[in-house]
């Protein structure tokens, strides 16, 4: 690790502000991306605006049809909530499959929302929510937000406070982790909301998006037999050594199916 | 047996001290004065370095030094040997390439060490290492194991890549018998490349007495005699006798900290010449690239069977890659302990095997546990399944009645061993009732109603431990006996502390050892220390590889216990006055025969210190040293039977059960007889279904973390089954043949024999990976079960 200034802000504005007036900063949420990194020495920020004592960004409340997540929400803080667990249980399950039991200590759902890894389990839920991403400029809706491969909407300096998630009547998520580092190979979130079914996939693409043709299948007949003779084509899907892009469109197919059985099961 | 002696399923004594954080690895210990080094790898596969300018690096503030592997040839520090000669088929010796421990003018895998940094600081360190500028003009490296023999040259002078050509059996008759045989099959395998990934990563620390000129290398080594010796007499780093090598708690190896590393010359050298301690610890990605893989073997195998079955012949064709350079046991692997138990537990008459060993621009590869045994395993188990599929007869049946019965023992194999004795129908039979054999086509029925392909498979695999008979194996190249030495030392007070030259990184010596000692003596087993890993403690020895330390250390250890028996009972005869005929030993008493009269050890050995009673002719003192060199190998042999489920919609496998049964002759602590057993399943598990060692055509390790290269954790392991038959080894005191490595030989055959029954197909290549399986799946469109 490269010698850094460390900052510890206690306010949205007074970490934004710390944040510009810096020559190569970054916010640290829960570091799970950006310490190992930087341990690697692949990343050499000159200052660290540690976002561990802004309250504002903290905290998990249900608001009529909307669960709000500050950002710096921890995943074992999403996993064992008792608000999680009656506003959107599929949402708890997901954070309990994230990482390991230290990671879920430390991570977080905005940083995780902000890296925008493409295999990263949060984006699929925010994506098939349809959740708002609330910044401390503004709300980029989740269809605007993921971008590609590590790219988001955000804006240089621009930091995630807080993200909005429409409750949906029910949602199921299915995960299909690699087995050595158990990030998602592919997650499948499926939420059925009173005016359709929407499809989050992340681990598949550069980054997370809707399934609409999954979707379309699914508003007709949402049962997993619906989405038996649907085609899910790999054209720019991820490859590596543990999944090739047919592989993956064939778990996305499969994941789907599960989750809806799952969802149907709830 | 009491509650601490032999056969007592006693608490591991050293774990204590491990789970609390109180273990004394290298990275934990502090030498005064000691500055830090960071090695410089090479970037490439296959390079010629033409530049190495460290004037920015060394103008850094606590930088000393930047050494290269010019300046290590300029001091006359040599190569690293590899300590095994393999003899080729024409009788010419092996090729062997040198191996400068810091590479000079090429460079020859991916994370090879060409120079090191010294600093005070290992942040300094770290730094200053991204200063050194090197320039390097790139070759066209040599990845492909299949292709290597018809590539460029790495080395000049070795051809075709070829470190030997080497053979084992009658090829006339081999040849013979397969084509006259009424089945062949003909099966092309693949054994994996593995890299161990012990917890500990290697760490060394070099320090240097001006004063006195002797060097002390701290390291995390398997056998600090092994690596003091090949250090002085080979790489020329200090005479034997001004070169401590301390090897203390050592998290693991797997056969990984056997050999002897450039760090580890690097390190004493950087002292030396710097006057000053230098402490080097490894990073994990620097385990993944630097330290000696394992396996990766291609083979083509034929086995022929006559009308009713039995087998006749069994012909096998191997390439070996040996990585860029040999490491230190990397020779034999393939071959003495690879051939050789080609026969497995049957009777076939004609064996015969040619292997070739092979240079590649990837890191060296060596023994990793098992060491040849799993691969000659996988390569009999495979076809032996093949077979009973192709010819319609049951597995195991096929597998019986072609076993070595016990009345056939000793059984001289047609590929040089001998084994002294076994039962492999027992083992065979105990598996197949534990795993309800006779009930598995109803859990294959009910698995298919949930969507799973359930498969069963299994595996009697042999090995040979107890490494080695010195002459036996001097005659096939090895440079070192392997026998092991031991010294029983009874203090004044009554207590004992026992000296082993096995080395224990998590095998529990100190536990086992002492209650053989203890037993043997008849003293509490709290009462036995047991110390190992130190060169200025321990007189000698060989270390700890190959399932050894307790056939021959322990053997060492009993006879080295006997003599302190023998000179106590000549003290206590003399002190009760009578002759030694008349004094009987047992439980820790010797009793004067038809008398009441008694003494303790305890009172024998404060005598033996304070000789005021005592017999003239007798030195003072009760220490005994023996040096245990063994007859034979050991063979311990069992049956591992696994059954997996495979999720049809997405190929994934699951162990869902798995017994073994092993023959390891009498066992002394069974705790952690089963704990090794578990340990090393665990470890064949993941050889089968999750870990596989990668490189891209350019020699850039795709798997170089645990991001890629996939371990095995407690939820990809069933709960194992375990259990153990009973044939005592017949050549050494003990009766013990060894258990370290059955769990990871026997294994990967079992589970791929249940993969590819649960999917109906020939073969496919470990790691059975979900995208293979499902692949295979689709592949065999209407063809599943």
């Amino acid at each position: 690790m490269y010698p850094f200034n460390y900052h510890k802000p206690s306010s949205v504005d007074e970490a934004v502000s710390l944040f510009l007036d810096a020559e190569d900063p970054a916010y640290l949420s829960g570091g799970m991306t950006l310490i190992p990194t930087m341990k690697q020495r692949l990343a050499m920020p000159t200052d660290l605006v540690d976002l561990s004592g802004v309250q504002a960004m903290r905290g998990i409340e249900r608001q009529d049809q909307k669960l709000v997540l500050g950002a710096f929400t921890r995943h074992a803080e999403v996993a064992r909530s008792e608000v999680v667990a009656q506003a959107i249980p599929a949402l708890a399950h997901l954070a309990g499959l994230i990482g390991d039991n230290q990671v879920r200590y430390r991570g977080t759902i905005g940083g995780s929302v902000a890296n925008s890894d493409p295999a990263a389990d949060y984006p699929a839920a925010v994506v098939a929510l349809g959740a708002e991403v609330v910044t401390n400029k503004r709300t980029i809706s989740s269809a605007d937000y993921f971008q590609d491969l590590f790219e988001t909407a955000l804006e240089p300096g621009e930091m995630i406070v807080r993200i909005e998630l429409p409750i949906p009547r029910r949602a199921a998520y299915r995960k299909f982790p690699n087995p050595a580092s158990r990030y998602a190979v592919v997650g499948v979130m499926v939420a059925q909301f009173d005016n359709g079914v929407q499809v989050g996939v992340t681990g598949a693409g550069p980054c997370a998006f809707r399934a609409s043709t999954l979707e379309a299948a699914l508003a007709a007949d949402l049962r997993p037999e619906a989405l038996a003779g649907v085609d899910i084509p790999d054209a720019g899907f991820n490859a590596d050594l543990h999944a090739s892009a047919e592989y993956r469109a064939h778990l996305v197919g499969v994941m789907a199916r599960r989750a809806v059985a799952d969802l149907l099961a709830s | 047996m009491s509650a601490t002696g032999i056969g007592a399923p006693v608490r591991r004594r050293e774990d204590g001290r491990f789970i609390t954080g109180a273990g004394q690895y290298t990275d934990d210990l502090h030498v005064e004065g000691q500055v830090y080094a960071v090695f410089l790898r090479s970037p490439y596969a296959r390079a010629r370095i033409t530049d190495i300018d460290a004037s920015h690096a060394l103008s850094g503030e606590g930088v000393l030094a930047v050494l290269t592997g010019d300046d290590m040839r300029a001091d006359g520090i040599g190569d690293i040997p590899c300590g095994w000669l393999v003899k080729q088929k024409d009788g010419s010796d092996m090729v062997s390439a040198p191996h400068p421990p810091l590479a000079h003018t090429f460079v020859n895998y991916v994370g090879e060490p060409y120079a090191l940094v010294v600093a005070k600081t290992q942040d300094a360190a770290r730094h200053a290492a991204e200063r050194v500028h090197t320039d390097f003009e790139e070759l066209q490296p040599v990845i492909d194991l299949a292709t290597a023999t018809d590539s460029v040259e790495i080395h000049e002078g070795v051809r075709h890549n070829l470190a030997y050509d080497w053979e084992l059996g009658d090829r006339t008759a081999t040849e013979q018998a397969l084509a006259d045989a009424a089945h062949v099959v003909r099966l092309d395998l693949v054994n994996n490349r593995l890299i161990p990934n012990a917890m500990e990563p290697r760490a060394a620390i070099g320090r240097y007495d001006a004063a006195t000129g002797e060097h002390t290398l701290y390291t995390t080594s398997q056998n600090p005699h092994l690596a003091r010796l090949i250090l002085s007499a080979f790489v020329g780093i200090a005479p034997e006798h001004k070169l401590r090598v301390v090897a203390p708690d050592v998290g693991g190896g797997f056969g990984s900290k056997i050999f002897v590393y450039a760090e580890e010359a690097a390190v004493l050298w950087a002292a030396r010449r710097l006057r000053c301690p230098v402490k080097w610890t490894a990073e994990r990605a620097e385990s993944f690239l630097a330290d000696a893989h394992g396996r990766d073997h291609l083979t083509h195998v034929e086995l022929g069977l006559n009308e009713h079955g039995r087998f006749v012949a069994l012909k096998v064709q191997t390439s070996a890659n040996l990585g860029a350079y040999l490491s230190t046991f990397a020779s034999s692997v393939p071959t003495y302990l690879y051939g050789t138990l080609l026969a497995g537990q049957y009777k076939t008459p004609n064996i015969y095997v040619e292997v070739h060993g092979v240079y590649t621009n990837t890191a060296p590869v060596d023994a990793y546990r098992g060491a040849g045994r799993p691969e000659a395993t996988y390569v009999v188990e495979r076809v032996v399944e093949v077979a009973a599929r192709e010819i319609g007869k049951d597995p195991a049946d096929l597998r019986r009645m072609n076993m070595i019965q016990p009345g056939d023992f000793p059984y001289e194999t047609p590929v040089a061993l001998t084994y002294d004795t076994g039962d492999y129908e027992k083992s065979l039979d105990r598996a197949l009732e534990l795993i309800d054999y006779a009930g598995f086509s109803a859990r294959r029925i009910e698995a298919r109603q949930r969507g799973c392909l359930r498969g069963i498979g299994m595996s009697c695999y042999i090995e040979a431990c107890g490494l080695a008979p010195s002459q036996l194996a001097i005659q096939l190249g090895a440079g070192v006996g392997l026998y092991e030495s031991g010294e029983v030392r009874m203090n004044p007070t009554g207590n004992v502390t026992v000296f082993t030259g096995t080395h224990s990184h998590g095998q529990g010596h100190e536990t086992t050892f002492a209650q053989v000692v203890s037993d043997r003596l008849g003293v509490p087993f709290e009462d036995v220390e047991v110390v190992h890993g130190d060169t200025g403690r321990v007189e000698f020895g060989l270390g700890t590889y190959g399932s050894r330390s307790l056939a021959v250390g322990g053997s060492a250890l009993v006879k080295a216990s006997d003599k302190v028996i023998a000179k106590a009972r000549i003290i206590a005869a003399h002190m009760m006055d009578v002759g030694a005929d008349d004094v009987t030993f047992d439980g820790g008493v010797f009793s004067v025969r038809d008398s009441n009269r008694s003494m303790t050890i305890q009172e024998v050995a404060f005598a033996a210190y304070v000789p005021s009673n005592y017999p003239l002719d007798l030195e003072p003192g009760l220490s005994e040293k023996a040096f245990y060199d063994p007859e034979n190998f050991t063979y311990p042999a069992g049956t591992h039977i696994a059954e997996v489920e495979i999720d049809a919609d997405t190929g994934v496998v699951r162990v869902v059960d798995f017994v073994a049964v092993d023959d390891f002759g009498h066992v002394i602590n069974p705790l952690i007889v089963e704990g090794q057993v578990h340990g090393g399943v665990a470890q064949g598990l993941g050889q089968a279904l999750l870990e596989h060692g990668r490189y891209d055509d350019y020699g850039q390790l795709l798997t170089g973390s645990y991001m890629d290269y996939c371990m095995p954790r407690a939820d990809d392991v069933p709960q194992f089954r375990v259990d153990t038959t009973t044939t005592p080894c017949t050549h050494n005191p003990l009766g013990v043949k060894g258990c370290g490595e059955a769990g990871a030989i026997g294994s990967p055959a079992a589970i791929m024999n249940a993969v590819t029954d649960a999917l109906g197909v020939r073969d496919l290549t470990m790691p059975a990976t979900s995208e293979k399986v499902w692949r295979a799946i689709r592949g065999a469109k209407g063809g599943i079960r």
